[in-house]
């Protein structure tokens, strides 16, 4: 099911002036698994349940397919929304839970009890909870309600899927899981997918698309690869991976950091002054001396998975900047170092 | 493995507290109740018999635990849709709604009986509108139930309140997104977890209900047979220094409230095991 987001507008009442959906368009395609990245407070979970229709929005249209369903009501949605702590029925069971979908239909709809129950178990197979029909929520962990959850939603066989934080409160280990099992749940079933995370990490690694979302705006559209390697804002580059930015400005035909020329192409004609923002491999160690080395100065050392990682003051100007530090190079905190910067994406100041 | 009170924990003075509990208890409850028994057993299993089984007293029984049992139930329905209005809605009063669902607590009951008397009469403001109906309410049945209404109520909305309050209203949501309209919502849904609150303000009302005195002699005109209560019957005893049949009567409604609130906190062990809340 396509999904067409036009001009939506919603604010809150007693809202702090600025509407939580300030104008967003967005386009979901039939069968993809889109991510609404954002901060707290951008907007993103408010987007999900305008989709799902359990906020109204002031303004703006929504399109299921062609069907305009800004003024259908949560049931005839038919939407399946997963959420952040489960909203389970703790006085059903796990079965009940995910067949509730389908006994509250009128008996026109309802499949027979034979059916509804082989459904439940086809679900429960999918979630890999085969044996857990019986239990209820509370002897379940939290990744396996959360699995639950899921098959409740898809046991309804809804237009589109929405998840709101679905990894939210969960563990590190856990939440990796889920997410590989998300993916593949989704390759499976093929169901159009919108998720709402404020995890960087996770939204790249899970969506087809992610649309990052800032103070009820819709800030940028994209893969994962187009969100990261070319962030349409400052906003975006700080938010979708580790980042620092230097000062810099545009003159005769070059970048300058200061008295340092960058060894960066530049297509500016005008002389300009803005930010260029730089991801830690971008960032190179280099002896003080050698070509291009901008003067750094080490300020901190710190492990970080596979990779050290070394934060620098560059030239004096900036804040610490992360950099990736080679396994074999010897360094000191307060140590005075070069730095090449290869690349950096320059955005001018405002 | 033998049983063993002493357990680790971070709170001291296990022993002690459960001395005290039990010490507690006996004297302030159970020896009490057992002075209750030991008179009523003098008149012997037969002298109680009679006394039990003549049809005032039964009357009187049957009057008082089938009111008490019907305005609780009364009260489970409508102190529960109070319960769930005070939480939800916000709505200028509110917090005087609240203080005054209090008042059958904090009022002298004969105040309540006395009021409520006036205001059911056949003369009085609501007893005159039902009257040309050929209804009487103030000295029946009706009576008495109106005023258990009155007194039960608080009970069943303190103990649902919290509960109400403390229920996610994302499975309210959960369940509509799952295409369940609002009744459905309302049975399957919301309800389902309140019952075991429900039960214990249903217990609490009831238990209240049997013993009421106070609201109900006024209101009640206290007919034989009719809408005499049981409290009542024990009052008359006493004062025809029948001590024993008091006490026989004392000791059968002792017996029964006690086997109906066992019943309902079987029930509502039940019902909470199944939430997971053991």
């Amino acid at each position: 099911m396509r999904i067409s987001i036009r001009n939506i507008v919603k604010a809150f009442e007693g809202g702090l002036g600025r509407p939580a959906l300030n104008g967003v368009s967005l386009d979901i395609r039939s069968g993809e698994l889109v991510a609404l990245l954002g901060p707290s407070g951008s907007g993103k979970t408010t987007l999900l349940r305008v989709i799902a229709g359990l906020e109204v929005a002031q303004s703006g249209t929504l399109l299921f397919g062609d069907e305009d369903a800004s003024d259908m009501s949560v049931q005839e949605r038919k939407v399946g929304f997963v959420f952040q702590h489960y909203a389970l029925f703790r006085h059903l069971t796990v079965a009940d839970n995910i067949a509730f979908g389908l006994n509250v239909r009128d008996r026109a709809t309802r499949p027979p009890p034979a059916e509804i129950r082989r459904r439940v178990d086809d679900l429960l197979e999918l979630v890999q909870l085969a044996s857990y029909g019986k239990r209820y929520p509370a002897q379940l962990s939290g990744g396996q309600r959360q699995r639950v959850a899921l098959a409740r939603a898809l046991a309804v066989e809804p237009r589109v899927l929405l998840l709101d934080e679905p990894f939210g409160a969960l563990d590190a280990q856990v939440r990796r899981d889920l997410r590989r099992w998300l993916r593949d749940i989704h390759h499976r079933t093929g169901h159009t997918t919108v998720f709402v995370t404020h995890d960087q990490e996770e939204a790249l690694e899970l969506a087809d698309r992610v649309a990052v979302l800032s103070g009820g705006k819709v800030e940028q559209v994209g893969t994962p690869d187009e969100i990261y390697d070319t962030p349409a804002s400052p906003f975006v580059y700080r938010f979708v991976g580790e980042s620092g930015s230097v000062p810099v400005e545009f003159r005769d035909g070059r970048m300058w950091l200061g008295k340092y020329a960058l060894p960066i192409p530049t297509d500016f004609e005008s002389s300009q002054a803005g930010d260029l923002f730089l991801r830690p491999q971008d960032v190179e160690i280099v002896e003080r001396e050698a070509p291009d080395a901008v003067a750094a100065r080490i300020v901190g050392l710190r492990r970080s998975g596979a990779t050290r990682r070394a934060e620098i003051s560059i030239g004096g100007v900036s804040g610490p900047i992360e950099t990736v530090a080679l396994p074999q190079a010897v360094l000191s905190v307060g140590e005075e170092v070069g730095v090449r910067i290869r690349k950096g994406q320059f955005f001018p100041r405002a | 493995m033998a049983f063993s009170f002493r357990r680790k924990s971070a709170i001291p003075g296990f022993g002690l507290a459960l001395g005290y509990t039990i010490a507690y208890l006996g004297l302030i409850v159970l020896l009490p109740l057992a002075a209750l028994v030991l008179r009523a057993a003098e008149v012997g299993p037969s002298g109680l018999y009679t006394l039990v089984t003549d049809p005032r007293v039964l009357g009187a029984l049957r009057t008082s635990f089938g009111l008490a049992l019907l305005a609780a139930a009364t009260n489970a329905v409508f102190g529960m849709i109070v319960a769930w209005v005070l939480v939800r809605y916000r709505f200028p009063g509110r917090g005087l709604v609240d203080a005054a669902v209090d008042l059958p607590f904090a009022l002298p009951t004969a105040v309540a009986g006395i009021a409520l008397a006036a205001l059911y009469a056949p003369n009085g403001w609501i007893g005159s509108l039902f009257e040309p109906y050929g209804i009487k309410i103030a000295f029946t049945p009706l009576g008495i139930y109106i005023a258990l209404v009155f007194i039960g109520l608080p009970f069943i909305v303190r103990t649902v309140q919290p509960v109400i309050a403390e229920c996610d209203r994302e499975i309210e949501e959960a369940s509509a997104t799952l295409g369940a309209n609002r009744w459905q919502t309302v049975f399957r849904v919301v309800l389902p977890p309140l019952t075991p609150a429900l039960l214990t303000g249903f217990a609490l009302a009831f238990a209240r209900g049997v013993g009421e005195y106070g609201s109900i002699i006024f209101i009640a005109g206290n007919i034989p047979y009719i809408s005499e209560i049981a409290p009542l019957l024990i009052v008359i005893k006493l004062e025809e220094y029948d001590y024993a049949g008091a006490t026989a009567i004392a000791t059968v409604m002792l017996v029964v409230a006690f086997a109906i609130l066992l019943a309902i906190n079987l029930v509502q062990a039940w019902s909470r095991r199944r939430l997971g809340h053991a």
